[in-house]
């Protein structure tokens, strides 16, 4: 080593604590803001908010604290940082790690941890979480000494946000935090066995554009890994250049825009009647950063059948895992796709006439359109939903719950600018939307943020309108309020013979009243006019809005293609 | 299918659980599997033997190259591959002869002769699952007292 190298090795070492270095090493990172809760044993790292800049963002559960992280981490594509005492604490952000795993969603969660000499003792507040955490992380880290905490960060963030993001975990043993160390923060690290794709493969890609191109009913599959890569641009150059049509995942959902005559939205379970429709009759997809879950394609079997698939994701595991691809094309979308754009461009292929399919996909997109039977009350799903679609500026951000509100938003929310819109597709996570929102809206204060939500999942995170309020950050929570776990009850009406048990919530609480004794604005909208006017007050207005609207219990999602059937199978309204 | 996979991994605390979690999480089987330390201390190579059809032994590799402790992952070629394992067999002496007649079949699988007592008597054996299984087969009517198997070590052969 030069005597140089050496004088700049010391000049950027200092000696601190680890728990200091912790903080440090995030805001080097960019963190401008943490969600949590604090614990005995994370209390050295939170002393260290007194001083840095990191914003500490209350939450009143660790689960909660975790979706604020992942929601700012889908809008803003930077891992949201969520932190948690050990124990108890640790194991209640569990749900939001495997969240934001099944999801693809970049974040970092910090638990405290007993001290090294406590580990495996079963300790006050001891738990494994590197163990239990083990098959929902994209990696954990567990710094022995305080100095290897800065590489821990460094690495984390870096696998965090880097290929198919997801969560890393960072479970720091309060003696770590404690203890001083000789800090050097890295810029540059080796990760030997991490190797995320970046390159195109133009080879790939010209031999998709011509299985497109010989294609008699090709069609384009957009996957949350679309909206993960922002390739927005170039998903609607290529449409619109060899007219194809556009069906999406439920994660994909609003990665092409929704009112755009080539687009059929959503496919899958709920998916809308012509996406399904069109998707069956295919012979070719464009397949676009999805995993084909079972939600999405039906039976993998059947969907399969008749159809060439060109894959085109960041994680070369996925190709081949649930259905068999005749192309893939591994890497980053957007990266590949820009270079399909390229040599589209360089071949000046550019098709305008209709073909017959395209007629066709028009014909169907416009019958279905006009011809789904929906609930015939004034307060249906569809109606409430276009209803909050006309009055929301159209770079809005929503996130959902899970349940029926989020399948009716699927349905009849049309998402306009595309990735703006979030849910917990892949776990399914019950409370996920409302904690999301705040974190996306903690991302974007610029904009509204509504979280669409049902009575059932509202109900398991309704206090974080506490975080909301006291922090000003004020989302619009817009519950359909069916007094049911309402997807619960369809599935025993449908499936269970009207058995219905354990799904009735009553109105039980009051949606209003508890939101004002949070300090929240809570609005109640039985007819059309109070749902306009409520809407417009919540947009008006400075501080977190409930708005409750009573629903038909009996209201069914539809269409509905029942599990382990495929996509033709479509349950329709009669 | 029967697959060797040899999977280098970061020499670390813990891989081995997630090597084995992901087994049992993606639903693979593990039919056998080896770990020891490389020439290169930072490294360790496991050793892990499958069973599946193509379409799931091909997802098995990708799941293990997708973990970020792996370096590589190599779905060895069986006809292309040098592969052994070691067992220790102990075995029952009911008989005058049994002794000399164990020792007849251990030496035609190469096997080394341990231990000889009244009663018992233990065999080393260096040899492919498939042989060790066949000389298992033999000595059974003599009546096994334990078996360790260690599980296939494996290395590609050079090809030239």
């Amino acid at each position: 080593m030069t005597k140089i190298m050496e004088k700049n090795l010391m000049n950027k070492m200092e000696t601190m604590i680890g728990a200091k270095a912790l903080m440090t090493a995030m805001e080097k990172e960019g963190v401008k803001q943490v969600f949590g809760l604090p614990g005995g044993a994370n209390l050295p790292m939170y002393d260290e908010f007194a001083r840095c800049d990191i914003r500490h963002i209350l939450a009143r559960h660790e689960q909660s604290a975790s979706h604020m992280a992942d929601g700012f981490g889908r809008v803003s594509r930077k891992p949201g940082v969520c932190f948690a005492t050990s124990g108890p604490g640790a194991t209640n952000i569990l749900t939001g790690i495997a969240t934001a795993q099944a999801d693809s969603s970049p974040m970092i969660a910090v638990t405290g941890q007993v001290p090294v000499a406590m580990i495996g003792k079963d300790a006050f507040q001891e738990s494994d979480i590197i163990g239990m955490s083990n098959p929902v992380v994209k990696y954990a880290f567990q710094p022995r000494t305080a100095s290897e905490v800065p590489m821990a960060v460094r690495k984390g963030f870096y696998i965090a946000e880097t290929g198919r993001p997801g969560p890393v975990l960072i479970d720091v043993p309060k003696d770590v935090q404690q203890n001083e160390a000789e800090m050097v923060f890295p810029d540059e690290f080796q990760i030997p066995g991490y190797h995320p794709w970046t390159d195109p493969d133009i080879v790939a890609v010209e031999k998709a554009i011509q299985m497109l191109l010989h294609a008699e009913k090709p069609v384009i599959l957009a996957g949350g890994g679309a909206i993960i890569s922002s390739a927005f641009a170039e998903l609607q150059s290529i449409a619109e250049t060899l007219m194809l049509p556009v069906v999406t995942t439920f994660k994909g959902k609003g990665a092409f825009p929704e009112n755009h005559p080539l687009s059929l939205g959503p496919i899958g379970m709920h998916g809308h009647a012509e996406a399904n429709k069109i998707m069956t009759e295919a012979d070719c997809v464009l397949a676009i950063g999805t995993r084909f879950s079972d939600r999405s394609v039906g039976t993998f079997e059947e969907f399969e059948k008749r159809l060439k698939i060109i894959h085109m994701d960041v994680d070369p595991a996925e190709i081949g895992k649930n259905q068999t691809a005749q192309l893939a094309v591994v890497g980053d979308v957007r990266v590949n796709l820009r270079i399909m754009v390229k040599l589209l461009l360089q071949k000046a292929i550019k098709k305008t006439d209709e073909s017959p399919w395209i007629k066709h996909v028009k014909e169907t997109r416009s019958y279905w359109k006009e011809n789904l039977k929906l609930h015939p009350g004034e307060m249906g799903a569809a109606k409430i939903l276009r209803k909050l679609r006309e009055l929301l500026p159209k770079e809005s951000i929503i996130t959902t719950e899970v349940g029926q509100h989020q399948m009716w938003a699927s349905l009849f929310y049309d998402v306009i600018q595309p990735g703006t819109f979030f849910s917990s597709t892949g776990l399914g996570t019950m409370g996920w939307g409302f904690p999301a929102a705040i974190g996306a809206k903690v991302a974007r204060p610029d904009v509204p943020v509504v979280d669409i939500a049902g009575d059932g999942s509202f109900a398991m995170t309704e206090n974080s309108l506490a975080t909301a309020v006291l922090e000003d950050i004020p989302v619009i929570v817009f519950v359909l309020n069916n007094s049911s776990l309402g997807m619960v009850a369809q599935w025993q009406r449908t499936f269970y013979d009207r058995r219905m048990i354990g799904v009735d919530q009553k109105s039980c609480p009051d949606y209003v009243k508890l939101a004002e004794s949070y300090g929240a604005q809570g609005l109640r909208a039985q007819s059309m006019d109070e749902l306009d006017k409520a809407i417009k007050t919540a947009l008006s207005s400075d501080v977190a809005t409930v708005i409750d609207i009573p629903i038909d219990p009996e209201e069914d999602v539809l269409p509905f293609v029942a599990p382990g059937t495929p996509l033709s199978d479509m349950i329709l309204p009669s | 299918m029967w697959a060797i996979l040899s999977i280098l991994v970061e020499n670390k605390p813990g891989i081995l659980f997630k090597v084995t979690h992901l087994f049992r999480s993606r639903n693979f089987n593990i039919d056998s599997i080896s770990v020891g330390i490389t020439e290169n201390p930072d490294y360790s190579r496991m050793t892990i033997t499958t069973y599946g059809d193509k379409k799931q032994v091909d997802q098995i590799v990708k799941q293990l190259d997708k973990m970020i402790d792996t370096i590589d992952v190599k779905h060895l070629d069986e006809h292309k591959t040098l592969y052994r394992e070691l067992s220790l067999f102990k075995i029952k002496l009911s008989n005058a002869n049994d002794s000399m007649e164990i020792n007849k079949i251990a030496n035609a699988y190469g096997g080394q002769v341990h231990n000889v007592k009244k009663t018992s008597i233990m065999i080393e054996l260096t040899a492919t699952p498939d042989q060790t299984n066949a000389f298992e087969e033999l000595v059974k009517p003599f009546g096994i007292i334990d078996v360790a198997r260690t599980g296939v070590a494996a290395l590609q052969r050079s090809e030239s």
